[in-house]
């Protein structure tokens, strides 16, 4: 005899219940209501994460979401005046800006002027609405068994807040680099939360770097201090072989807010990627990478810098899938944590039988500048073939003692000796990023949250 | 019978450079220092030398202010103020360079950056403008070539990857650059081989001028066959037990601390 045990609803499960049953044919839909459906039905049959979902396990979301966000509408006035600044952090790299204001493309604060031969750059809702097929990875639903199935829809299926992105995701960028199209000046997607009242955004995005293409994508999230509302936003890449992309998010949404974010990314033979993520902003924060090395001799490096105060929780899970040979991963993943802040890291690396030769090597670094500050990591190495090099590391501690007395023996007060410590510290995990004027950006960035230190 | 009141007056003024009296220090609830008396003045230079374990290490330690050396008595005048009572950044601005014996390593902090911040952080201390960049950078490249420093070095983070020689010339260019009143070289020939120990020796005597003093802590005589003190001090057991010449280093090394040691014990 079995007992099937089904646990309360959370107000933010009834919430999210009753938003999608009131959506139903209201949202974009084209070709995916049947995806959404079935997202929704996978979300709700394991309900929203909590402490004993192991993939969850620092972030309790049927604790920190206390309830669902009523779905954005279109923006006003306002937000869309206001977002004109938006992204401003990277201002300095002339990037291509793409802008989103409350999850809706803006076509008017966008420069879509004059795109280089091989790039095409859409709007998600705009191919929902033609009826286009779902840009989506294919999903050959009914096939096999549930894993094969999973497997075959992207590496970041069956995971709850890309479900939920998927059930209700609105807008996003769609953008194709086609095959061997090197795209010098870089590509912004600013994503801007503009509305002065608390509501939750579903963005969605698809890059595709066509074989032997390169591109370097930035993206940042930013939006008010003391509106409490909710962002999921998700990424599906896929890097064909030989294709290189570089992609840097900056994450700087309000103090309130809760911030889900995605990466499901498929890569093919001998490619380079990189994804750095820099992170001050939001007060719960799940930034998750799912990455799977499909073909062999691909270079990939992933790195964070997080920078937390106060009541802030920063989760980064990765999920670093080598299905195939000879590819080189590098994670470096670092936070800072002042105040009763919270960092979480979570790495998990899966060598699958037969990627001989695969060389991974993980590292987390947690600087804890206040005694309620905590670090939480989760390293984890599941290792099916026999010729491989991979290895885990993970530290936490207070800044070095030996070094400030360093510093401050040549003159520098205590508090600029330490601000220099945690620059150097984070500068570590910066200097992974390859376009020196993005690393530039992420450094200005380091000195003004310092500068705001109390 | 009393001085005349204009001498008594003049005598009152002259004040030492460094006075050290009756200094007492505990580490980890141990006594290490035990009474330590030292004057230096103006344009001299002093070397302090004993066994293993004698409290040297200690001495320059509680001098920059390193945290977790805990005075249980007596007192540091640095031109006549309380020295003990000021964090080292202060006391760095006053004047006193320390010379690690182990020179940390600063990953991320580029050494131009570093250098920069600390004279400018000295110069602000004090109530000086901050040096302009051309300036700056004469005085970094001047020094540097003094003291076969490659400009490529100066570029990346402090120490990191330097090879030994290369750590001690760094000490010396800050030192060089931040033009203490004091300087405490803290076992700098440690690890150096002959040239490199006299390229730093070269450094250091060049700094020496009639308005600066400097000690030269050390176990070894080698370094002072280069850096020629006016003044020798044996420390054993956290006390001077002997002062004399530079002629008393020669004999420390024929003889070795062991008679000291007895002394002491």
């Amino acid at each position: 005899m079995t007992a099937e045990i089904t646990p309360i609803k959370t107000a933010a499960e009834s919430g999210l219940a009753a938003a999608f049953a009131a959506l139903r044919g209201r949202l974009p839909d084209g070709a995916v209501a049947a995806r959404r459906e079935a997202a929704f039905r996978r979300f709700e049959a394991q309900g929203l994460p909590h402490r004993r979902v192991e993939e969850w396990k620092y972030t309790d979301l049927r604790v920190l979401m206390r309830d669902a966000k009523p779905l954005a509408g279109a923006p006003d006035a306002g937000a869309r005046a206001r977002a004109k600044a938006a992204g401003g952090v990277f201002a300095m790299i002339g990037a291509r800006r793409v802008v989103f204001v409350d999850g809706a493309f803006a076509p008017e604060l966008s420069d879509l002027a004059a795109l280089e031969p091989g790039l095409k750059i859409s709007s998600l809702a705009d191919a929902l609405s033609r009826g286009d097929p779902p840009p989506l990875p294919p999903l050959r639903a009914g096939e096999g068994r549930e894993t094969e199935r999973l497997a075959a829809a992207g590496p970041a299926a069956g995971d709850v807040a890309y479900e939920l992105n998927t059930a209700f995701m609105g807008d996003g960028a769609i953008v194709e680099v086609g095959a061997g199209a090197e795209i010098a000046r870089p590509l912004h997607l600013v994503f801007f939360y503009g509305a002065q009242r608390s509501a939750a955004v579903f963005s969605r995005s698809l890059v595709i770097v066509g074989a032997g293409a390169g591109l370097t994508l930035l993206e940042s999230h930013e939006g008010p201090d003391g509106v409490d509302y909710q962002v999921n936003t998700a990424l599906d890449l896929v890097v064909g072989d030989g294709g290189r992309l570089n992609r840097i998010k900056v994450n700087a949404e309000g103090g309130e807010a809760l911030h889900l974010a995605t990466l499901s990314a498929t890569i093919g033979a001998k490619a380079n990627v990189s994804d750095f993520a820099f992170l001050t902003g939001g007060l719960v924060v799940r930034n998750q990478l799912f990455v799977r090395c499909a073909g062999a001799g691909t270079t990939l490096a992933l790195g964070g810098a997080s920078l937390l105060k106060g009541r802030q929780h920063g989760d980064t899970t990765l999920l670093v899938d080598h299905a195939a040979g000879g590819c080189e991963g590098r994670e470096l993943f670092k936070s800072v944590l002042d105040g009763a802040s919270r960092g979480v890291f979570q790495g998990k690396i899966i060598v699958r039988p037969g990627a001989q030769k695969t060389d991974s090597r993980m590292m987390t670094r947690a600087l804890l500048l206040s005694e309620d500050a905590e670090a939480d990591n989760k390293p984890e190495l599941e290792i099916f073939a026999d010729d491989v090099q991979c290895g885990h590391g993970a530290t936490s501690g207070a800044l070095d003692e030996n070094l400030k007395f360093y510093l401050m023996a040549r003159g520098i007060p205590e508090k600029e000796a330490e601000a220099l410590l945690i620059q150097s510290f984070v500068g570590e995990a910066i200097e992974m990023v390859p376009h020196e004027g993005v690393r530039d950006v992420l450094m200005a960035a380091t000195l003004r949250w310092l500068g705001g230190r109390p | 019978m009393s001085l005349p009141r204009r001498r008594r007056a003049k005598k009152e003024a002259y004040v030492s450079l460094l006075e050290i009296k009756n200094l007492t220090v505990k580490v980890d609830g141990r006594e290490i220092l035990k009474g330590l008396d030292l004057v230096m003045d103006r344009g001299e230079v002093h070397a302090i030398m004993g066994p293993n374990g004698s409290g040297k290490s200690t001495l320059a330690h509680v001098l920059s202010g390193k945290p977790g050396y805990e005075v249980t008595a007596g007192e540091v005048k640095f031109e006549g103020r309380d020295l003990l009572e000021l964090a080292p950044d202060e006391r760095a601005a006053r004047g006193i360079f320390l010379a690690f014996q182990y020179p940390l390593e600063i990953p991320g902090v580029a050494t131009m950056t570093f250098l920069r911040t600390a004279i400018n952080a000295q110069r602000k201390a004090r109530g000086e403008a901050e040096l302009s960049t051309p300036e700056f950078m004469k005085r970094v490249r001047e020094h540097a070539a003094r003291l076969s420093i490659d400009q490529e070095l100066l570029r990346r983070p402090v120490n990191v990857g330097f090879s030994g020689g290369e750590k001690k010339r760094n000490e010396i260019l800050q030192m060089a650059l931040l033009e203490p009143k004091l300087a405490v070289l803290d076992e700098t020939d440690s690890g150096l081989d002959i040239d490199a120990l006299k390229v730093v020796a070269d450094g250091v005597n060049r700094l020496r001028s009639p308005q600066r003093a400097v000690l030269v802590i050390t176990h070894y005589q080698r370094l002072l066959n280069h850096i020629v003190p006016d003044v020798v001090h044996v420390l054993a057991n956290g006390r001077i037990v002997r002062t004399g010449g530079s002629e008393l280093a020669l004999e420390l090394e024929a003889k070795g601390y062991a008679p000291y040691q007895d002394e002491a014990a």
